[in-house]
């Protein structure tokens, strides 16, 4: 320890045999991490609202369906599900959509990376709105339904307004982990921070590596960070007037 | 108005309610009574299909409401119903509470519905309180607006689940006096309640409920004025709640 030469200049530096410096490669790996945790929360966000309401409703095949995919996506690392959809889908499809996957798919990684931690993120997300539909009186679906409100429209009006209001605390903490968890798709190829991470350390700057470790856990922390208080910010604008929900 | 035929309800194996019929004419006001567990309520959420039933049939103003090919939606918003709870919705404004099926149901516009709505909050004493959020209401509030909610849809009934018993005594009052004053104005109306002075002095009929059956249905007159004539369950009932 007391040997290791400290040298945060390193990050400034150019990148051997290249045009491009070192912290080039880190803001465009945070770029790609972004990119990717952000377009795989929609995914994960819409998909996870509608699973998580399948499992509420009273039919039972939907609700077996909504079952079935939370307990299939929930129980497998995520890392091979990346490894499934990357190098084993492919091979499992029609020839025809396999080797668009393989050829011509744009952005093959980062699409891959989208829709694998998406649907892996939407089973979270599903088991949270249910929860938060589940926690709701009963009663307030019967008056949905009392006034004349379709099953749709008391979901929509009724009961999802409130079910998300109560899971934004959960969710913050899954919105949270979709960031932490892209740092994953290293491993099929795509060149989030992580990755950079990885690469300067390992191939470029071997000597300097704690420096290049603590910016990139800095970055990472204060992503997180900013994504709290934005959910900190949305939970105080939906609060209900005179709603209790626990507290100090 | 509404006609209840031999209904039946099982949960799995256990029977809720056993061949209950009656009839509630236009205009009609009738108490449902009994002791708690006897079906009261599951028979009123019968009425509007909020609880399904096995056997027999419900005719509400000529529609059944166990003919699967019913539009229940439709049903339903000509029916209006208070709970025992409330049930506002509390991330809306009261405001929007009122209007909200008015205008995804009936169509009314905006403008249309508040001013509807807005009228019968005044009706119900509340209408300073339009802009509040349930939450900021006490109970009896809540509950009142809770009705002034369901005659926002014009209903051609009401059917009243409990809707006193989560009250505080002293805001059981505020919501009878505007019970009271809808049964004089000729609603037709259902009221599951052991509120008996309310049944003393509105109600036209009284049911009584034991084991999911219905075991006295008469004219109020008689139920409470011939007790000796009433079966021995509803005079051990009427003995305990009539005693202080």
């Amino acid at each position: 320890m007391s040997t290791y030469q400290w040298d945060w200049g390193i990050i400034l530096q150019q990148v051997p045999e290249s045009e491009e410096f070192y912290y080039q490669w880190l803001i465009s790996g945070l770029g790609w991490t972004i990119a990717t945790a952000l377009s795989a929360w929609v995914i994960a966000l819409l998909l996870g609202s509608l699973i998580g309401v399948l499992r509420t409703l009273p039919s039972r095949p939907l609700s077996f369906i909504g079952t079935a995919y939370v307990e299939l996506f929930r129980n497998i690392p995520l890392i091979v599900q990346l490894f499934i959809w990357f190098f084993v889908v492919p091979e499992l499809v029609p020839t025809v959509v396999g080797d668009w996957m393989k050829r011509d798919m744009p952005l093959p990684e980062f699409t891959t990376a989208v829709f694998g931690l998406g649907l892996f993120t939407a089973a979270r997300v599903a088991e949270q709105v249910r929860t938060g539909i589940l926690t709701l009186p009963r009663g307030q679906k019967n008056a949905g339904l009392a006034l004349g409100l379709t099953l749709g429209q008391t979901y929509r009006h009724v009961l999802l307004p409130m079910a998300f209001r109560i899971v934004i605390p959960p969710l913050t903490s899954e919105f949270m982990n979709i960031f932490k968890n892209s740092a994953v798709a290293l491993v099929i190829g795509l060149t989030e921070l992580t990755f950079q991470m990885k690469q300067i350390t390992g191939d470029y700057a071997p000597s300097n590596p704690i420096e290049v470790m603590t910016l990139v856990s800095l970055l990472y922390l204060s992503v997180a960070l900013s994504v709290n208080r934005i959910m900190a910010f949305i939970e105080k604008k939906s609060r209900v007037p005179g709603y209790i929900s626990g507290g100090k | 108005m509404i006609e209840i035929n031999k209904i039946s309800k099982w949960y799995g194996d256990f029977q809720v309610l056993t061949d209950c019929s009656t009839r509630i004419n236009k205009g009609e006001v009738v108490v449902v009574c009994g002791p708690s567990g006897s079906g009261k309520s599951t028979l009123i959420k019968c009425v509007n299909a909020l609880e399904p039933f096995q056997q027999g049939d419900i005719i509400v103003d000529g529609i059944s409401v166990a003919d699967p090919k019913t539009n229940l939606p439709k049903l339903r918003s000509r029916v209006g119903m208070v709970f025992q709870h409330f049930e506002l919705f509390p991330h809306l404004s009261i405001t929007e509470n009122l209007t909200l099926a008015q205008m995804k149901v009936m169509g009314r516009s905006k403008e249309e519905a508040s001013q509807k709505g807005l009228a019968y909050l005044d009706r119900v004493g509340l209408k300073a309180h339009a802009h509040k959020f349930p939450g900021q209401l006490s109970g009896g509030q809540q509950q009142r607006v809770a009705i002034a909610r369901a005659l926002s849809m014009d209903p051609i009934a009401m059917l009243f689940d409990e809707p006193t018993s989560a009250l505080d005594p002293e805001m059981v009052n505020e919501v009878l006096d505007v019970m009271v004053e809808l049964a004089q104005e000729g609603m037709t109306m259902m009221c599951v309640t052991h509120e008996m002075g309310f049944a003393r002095r509105v109600a036209n009929r009284v049911i009584f409920m034991d084991k999911g059956q219905i075991v006295e249905d008469c004219a109020k007159e008689a139920f409470f004025g011939n007790v000796e004539a009433r079966s021995e369950r509803a005079q051990q009932f009427l003995s305990k709640i009539l005693q202080h």
